[in-house]
């Protein structure tokens, strides 16, 4: 049996060729110490890709890519189809993971200093290759087709549009027509399943090439310093002396850890099951409110919270300035320390991005900009703000409750967070400034003097008045004790 | 492997002096040629192909994506509130399914005189939500929010609402619409916004 196995296989090898330079590629040598758990993301990544492909392929079996049809076919698919919910789910959670271990991977390449010569175009390849990534997870999320995409997709023309000059046509290109429409979605479907994993798959296919030309990156020692002049001649050395083959070596962490992450996806997908579909993608129902998926979310924070001046700038100058910086990293720092116990500067740069990213991430959890659409009159004004209170205030309470002031400012702890809490307003403004703050907005808040007649003023106001804690006064205008003369001073004056 | 690169390797020297000789080769000349005239092939066929890429963009400039739609009779629409109505884009194909039914907000503001604003944000094209008891239009993405009048009154937008033209015709409220409202200046080269952004 082995001898017919070993003769066939010699036929196929005298006309492929291709046992050596497979027997050479896997059994190159490579450091000892690279041999390390720190270096099984690449592998990973490669490996969620490839199961991302099988589930693309086996969600297209039934998959409709029509405006008019593709939410039905994914409810079909997560509700009619056997285990269709679960390789939805498992592609879901693929695209998830995927662009975290993408995420890490760039992370542990980045502090490692392995984009420093002459892995640089390694790096430049793998930026790309990480923006591809990031373009799968878009225009997936628009394939799920939905409100959330539906209004996605208007979200991304709103940003194409303010592009100079080019923004109208942009828009249309990428829309494929003058609205959201059946062509958006093929176009997207294109790009999904054809544009961007054609290029995936060649861009991968010479980031590896080169990981086994160029060899792979050594464990840094901090104080063996990168020159163009050595650098090549020391890792020849290296993995000559301290060298090992990558199979059997090394390879065995791979592969534990791409089962580990082939096993962690299915738990999830089981566990969690599929992403939506959320409401059918109709215009004419405007009772939603769209969210990014999550690696879009920190983004949907730092438009909200961009002065508006700011906004245009940063939406066009900013990728442009931060894809040039990760293009441009090697050739800036190409030789050097490679530890990142000897960059300060590059540990802090991540821990930056980190913090800042999950910071607006966790504010988009909750969006705190966003006024409250369904706290209307539904919720009361709680019992304790209205004891005591004159017939006056008390109109003021329904004021209060019936021109949604609660959609931004809460009360008691119910209501918005767009707007400062009321709680304790009182005692921040007098009299004169809460009238003028309701008359004529400032700050963040509308005006309202064209909503509400003076008497609904007047009883408003006289309820934010008593909206102070009980042992603290309200704030008073001092000037007003001067020239009313007959008003008592509050506090130690008599 | 070494068997079937020999041979090419024996013919190399032979190519090397007929180029050596300073004069175009006739191969030399016919591989030019080729090329020449697989550039005119690739320019032939990128005709068709940057034509038909840009006709989501030259469309609208030949046929006009916009037009005038119906949105109701006058009388639908009370005097001073604002109301949800919805039309069909103009510009249907057959695998558009519901996504060019379209809403906008109507107001009636006296007798003939009306405002229609499209339901997407200035900002980012997220759908407002009109509240009569506060007056104010708000978005629920990022928290825009407009005066009754669609004038900007906070948060990031950084002009009103878009405004269709519109116009009463046979006591049928009706605007000119077509094409999805969005930010960012009017273009001057590539072609026109259209008249609700502007």
């Amino acid at each position: 049996m082995r001898l017919m196995i070993g003769k066939i296989g010699r036929w196929f090898d005298h006309r492929l060729q291709l046992a050596a330079p497979i027997r050479e590629a896997v059994e190159h040598p490579v450091p000892r110490n690279t041999a390390s758990w720190w270096y099984v993301f690449g592998s990973a990544a490669l490996t969620v890709f490839l199961l991302q492909l099988v589930t693309g392929i086996l969600l297209a079996l039934i998959y409709v890519p029509s405006a008019g049809e593709a939410w039905n076919s994914l409810q079909a698919l997560n509700h009619d189809i056997a285990l269709g919910w679960f390789v939805r789910a498992m592609h879901g959670w693929g695209s998830n993971f995927m662009v975290a271990i993408v995420l890490i991977h760039m992370v542990q390449v980045f502090l490692f200093g392995a984009y420093k010569f002459p892995r640089e175009l390694t790096w430049i390849l793998g930026v790309f290759l990480l923006l591809m990534t990031l373009g799968m997870a878009f225009t997936g999320q628009v394939l799920r087709f939905d409100q959330d995409a539906y209004w996605g997709l208007g979200i991304g023309a709103s940003i194409a549009s303010r592009v100079p000059v080019l923004g109208p046509a942009i828009v249309k290109l990428m829309l494929g027509g003058p609205i959201i429409a059946g062509a958006t979605l093929s176009r997207f479907f294109a790009l999904h399943v054809f544009v961007i994993p054609g290029l995936l798959i060649g861009f991968v296919a010479l980031h590896l090439l080169m990981v086994l030309k160029l060899g792979i990156n050594e464990w840094p020692m901090p104080g063996r310093i990168v020159k163009r002049a050595t650098y090549e001649a020391e890792y020849h050395a290296l993995t000559k002396k301290d060298g090992a083959p990558f199979f059997p070596y090394a390879i065995w962490k791979d592969l534990f850890f791409a089962a580990f992450i082939i096993l962690a996806v299915a738990a999830c997908a089981f566990y969690f099951g599929p992403f939506g579909p959320t409401g059918k993608p109709d215009p004419t129902i405007i009772q939603t409110v769209p969210k990014p998926d999550y690696f879009f979310l920190w983004l949907y924070a730092l438009l909200s919270l961009l002065p508006p001046s700011l906004e245009t700038p940063a939406l066009l100058i900013g990728p442009v300035v931060v894809i040039l910086g990760l293009l441009l990293l090697p050739f800036l720092s190409g030789e050097g320390e490679k530890s990142w116990k000897r960059r300060p500067i590059a540990v802090l740069t991540v821990l930056l991005i980190a913090i800042t990213l999950g910071t607006f991430t966790h504010l988009a959890g909750f969006t705190p900009w966003s006024p409250h659409m369904n706290a209307w009159s539904g919720d009361p004004v709680p019992d304790r703000f209205i004891h005591g209170t004159t017939a006056l205030e008390r109109q003021g309470v329904l004021v209060f409750q019936v021109k949604q002031c609660r959609n931004c400012h809460s009360l008691g702890e119910v209501g918005g967070q767009r707007g400062p809490t009321l709680d304790g307003v009182a005692v921040r403004l007098t009299q004169d400034q809460l009238i003028r703050q309701v008359i004529q907005g400032g700050g963040n808040m509308p005006a309202y003097g064209k909503n509400l007649s003076p008497a609904e003023t007047t009883a408003l106001v006289a309820f934010l008045e008593t909206l102070h804690p009980a042992g603290q006064a309200p704030a008073r205008d001092a000037s007003r004790d001067v020239v009313a003369g007959d008003e008592k001073r509050p506090g130690g004056s008599q | 492997m070494s068997t079937s690169t020999s041979t090419p390797a024996k013919l190399a020297p032979k190519d090397n002096e007929v180029s050596s000789s300073n004069e175009i080769s006739r191969r030399g000349f016919f591989t030019k040629l080729g090329i020449l005239f697989n550039g005119l092939a690739a320019t032939v066929l990128a005709v068709p192909i940057v034509g038909f890429l840009a006709s989501s963009i030259t469309r609208g400039r030949a046929n006009g994506y916009l037009s005038w739609v119906p949105l109701g009779s006058v009388n639908e629409f009370p005097e001073g509130e604002t109301r949800l109505a919805t039309f069909q884009n103009p510009y249907v194909m057959p695998t558009d399914g519901k996504t060019v039914d379209t809403a906008c907000w109507v107001r009636r503001v006296a007798g003939d005189q009306f405002q229609v604003f499209a339901v997407n944000c200035a900002h980012l094209g997220c759908p407002v939500r009109w509240f009569p008891q506060s007056g104010l239009f708000m978005c629920p993405c990022h928290g825009g929010a407009y005066y009754r009048d669609g004038s900007r009154a906070s948060g990031p937008p950084e002009r009103g609402l878009f405004e269709y033209p519109n116009k009463v015709e046979n006591g049928l409220v009706t605007i000119q619409a077509g094409e999805l409202p969005t930010p960012g200046a009017v273009a001057f080269l590539t072609g026109e916004k259209p008249p609700c952004v502007s």
